[in-house]
């Protein structure tokens, strides 16, 4: 029964892993760059979740729509002011130092904000813990959430690549830039719509998050963005399903290194698993072979 | 004692508190203090100076410290090892005779090397790392960060809270993992068994899933969290989640659960913490002190403002013990204070008929709090 609970918690917290790796793989998909800032874009997120329904006094629902706007908007400004004016700089790290910088100054004006006090999250999920098996195992509200969140973020973000134009128009822009351009694709619009839909998976990332760990502060969003880029890496950078899978196999190695192995290695065990993946198949578990073209 | 937000609290006005009242050299002893009154750390600070300064302002009321008036310079340090230096520096510009500090361990270890050079009198009123109170010119209030371990398994063993107890601490850091390893070690003279030692470190301290279920697992009927408050907050919301209700038992770090914006203090109900002060405790002692604290400076007073209280009443009757005089040199009154500390009594607020060590430690019986009704209620 205690196997069956790690393997949940796994699960759940895998599925945060991965909500938050699929803004980091479609971004890197698209405009080839690492945005650091994203886990701050979660924690951004949850603040405005958070103040609007502790200050504003708003119902759950329109509380998350809020923070999905605010970090829609919040994504799409950093893309327009930070990194597209770098997009054709000379060295790829300028726009990767840029990310680095966002990062750095959302937490510093979370903290001028909101303060270093921790705030206490509150749970956005009215279910009530789930009790099997005589009550030997026991699963919260939260983990059931975020899980099915997790699928149904993914099946509908899978439609949105295959069956729409703008979804097609991103892959295009994935594949080939350029070719792109050239078929009549904008390609600041798409990259700004990436933006956007990282962003707001992220507010919802930052939701879920708060909810099943409650404890905020500006720098929340910080490990779980570290941990979920190892996730978009390990499944393969720029794959949608393989941040999924990744995320879903970082949080149960997670928790079974703890469980099993030491509570106190677990990251040491999440990141051996890394390196030994990279080792092996230096393109992450689904990641595509690239070609050089000369 | 405490770890803080690096970057914490940007715009802090500096508030240096100086005696305005001028007396004559020699006649009175001058008495400094040393702590965080800006920056993050600043509540424990300012504490500090309130209740000094309140203990300082009733013992001239009554006549002064053996028929001397006191004077108290307090400097801020911005808990920081360099600027309490540099406080320290100032004071001794000053003519400091006594120093009452400093408030936080790390500043209080580069302070404490200072002062044994200068032979300066030392007592701190919160500095728990145990390289504080090193040298034999120091000596704290507060209980040492390995002591407190000790105390909270004499605690649960003696009041037979619980037999079997499971630990969850942060093994990255020195206060958690400090008092982990003393609990561990008396835990086994009480007769408890620790079913599970699960750590945690700085990087993981979101998920405490697997912890739990190992304390729940173990047939842990009490969990003892070593940590502070902000891990604890997730872990009782956790625990919730997972249907498991032991009892949760902490230390000091715990104090300021309650205070976490928008916590459900329902979670809380139970906890109890060691913690040597409760300002809703019933001695007239602590009701007055409480009552005089709140008129002064308007809010309830902390554990931090209790060990100062208690600082400069232990420093009152060191020096009456001593029967040091005001015009003598800040060595010379050391060298005496330094045997008389370990002569004295005193029943304070942060316990009764405490009593010192020559290596610093005081001797008190430990007092636990238990969170009633979201508030902290004496046990």
């Amino acid at each position: 029964m205690s196997f069956l609970s790690y393997l949940i918690n796994g699960i759940s917290l895998g599925s945060v892993y991965a909500i938050i790796a699929l803004g980091y793989t479609m971004v890197y998909g698209i405009a080839k760059m690492l945005n650091f800032a994203h886990g701050d874009v979660i924690m951004i997120g949850a603040y405005v979740v958070f103040t609007a329904i502790t200050s504003m006094a708003l119902p759950v629902i329109p509380a998350i729509l809020l923070a999905v706007v605010a970090c829609t908007a919040l994504g799409v400004l950093i893309e327009r002011v930070a990194y597209r004016p770098l997009r054709n700089a000379a060295s790829p790290l300028a726009v990767l130092i840029t990310a680095i910088g966002v990062s750095y100054l959302l937490q510093n004006i979370a903290l001028l904000v909101f303060g270093a006090n921790t705030k206490s999250f509150p749970s956005v999920v009215g279910i009530k813990p789930l009790s099997l098996g005589g009550g030997a195992l026991t699963v919260s509200g939260e983990t059931i959430v975020t899980i099915l969140a997790c699928i149904v973020i993914m099946i509908g973000l899978t439609l949105f690549i295959n069956k729409t134009k703008a979804g097609q128009a991103m892959l295009a822009v994935s594949e080939d830039k350029g070719a792109a351009q050239l078929m009549g694709i904008n390609v600041n619009g798409t990259i700004a719509l990436t933006f956007a839909i990282g962003s707001a998976l992220a507010a919802i990332a930052g939701v879920l998050l708060c909810s099943a760990y409650p404890s905020l502060t500006p720098y929340t969003g910080s490990m779980p963005g570290i941990k979920a880029f190892v996730a978009a890496v390990f499944g393969g950078i720029g794959s949608i399903p393989g941040a999924m899978i990744g995320g879903i196999l970082l949080g149960v190695i997670e928790i079974f290194g703890k469980a099993y192995i030491s509570s106190q290695m677990a990251d040491a065990i999440v990141f051996g698993v890394l390196i030994i993946v990279l080792l092996v198949k230096p393109t992450g578990l689904l990641g595509k072979k690239i070609q050089e073209k000369v | 004692m405490k770890k803080f937000m690096k970057f914490a609290s940007l715009a802090c006005a500096a508030t240096m508190l100086f005696s305005t009242t001028a007396f004559a050299e020699g006649e009175t002893f001058k008495i400094g203090g040393i702590g965080p009154i800006t920056g993050g750390a600043a509540v424990y600070g300012q504490a500090v100076m309130n209740a000094a300064q309140l203990a300082v302002d009733e013992i001239n009321a009554a006549g002064g410290i053996a028929g001397a008036q006191v004077e108290f310079n307090f400097q801020d340090d911005e808990h920081d090892a360099e600027k309490s230096v540099n406080a320290y520096n100032t004071l001794k510009d000053w003519d400091m005779q006594m120093l009452l500090g400093t408030v936080t361990s790390t500043p209080c270890i580069a302070v404490a090397a200072e002062a044994v050079n200068d032979n300066m009198f030392l007592l701190t009123p919160s500095g728990s790392a145990v390289e504080c109170v090193a040298n034999d010119n120091a000596f704290r209030v507060c209980f040492s960060d390995p002591n407190q371990g000790v105390a909270s398994a004499q605690y649960i063993g003696e009041n037979k809270i619980a037999t079997k107890v499971a630990v969850i601490y942060d093994s990255s850091d020195v206060y958690s993992s400090g008092i982990y390893e003393k609990f561990a070690a008396e835990a086994a003279n009480q007769g408890l068994e620790i079913v599970a030692a699960e750590a945690f470190t700085a990087d993981s301290k979101t998920d405490f899933s697997v912890q739990l279920q190992k304390a729940k697992d173990g047939g842990a009927e009490l969990v003892f969290l070593p940590i502070y408050y902000t891990e604890a907050s997730l872990i009782l919301t956790q625990a919730a989640g997972m249907d498991y209700a032991p009892i949760f038992f902490g230390c000091d770090g715990l104090d300021g659960l309650l205070a976490v914006e928008s916590f459900d203090t329902a979670l809380a109900e139970g906890v109890m913490l060691l913690t040597p002060f409760a300002a809703d405790a019933e001695d007239e002692l602590t009701q007055n002190f409480v009552a005089a604290y709140q008129e002064a400076y308007g809010e309830i007073p902390n554990q931090f403002a209790a060990d100062a209280y208690d600082g400069i009443y232990a420093i009152k009757a060191a020096v009456e013990q001593a029967g040091v005089t005001p015009d003598m040199s800040a060595s010379d009154i050391c060298d005496a204070l330094k045997v008389s500390m370990t002569e004295i009594t005193i029943d304070g607020l942060t316990g009764t008929g405490m009593t010192w060590t020559a290596d610093g430690e005081p001797n008190k019986a430990p007092k636990a709090v238990k969170i009633t009704d979201g508030k902290y209620a004496a046990m």
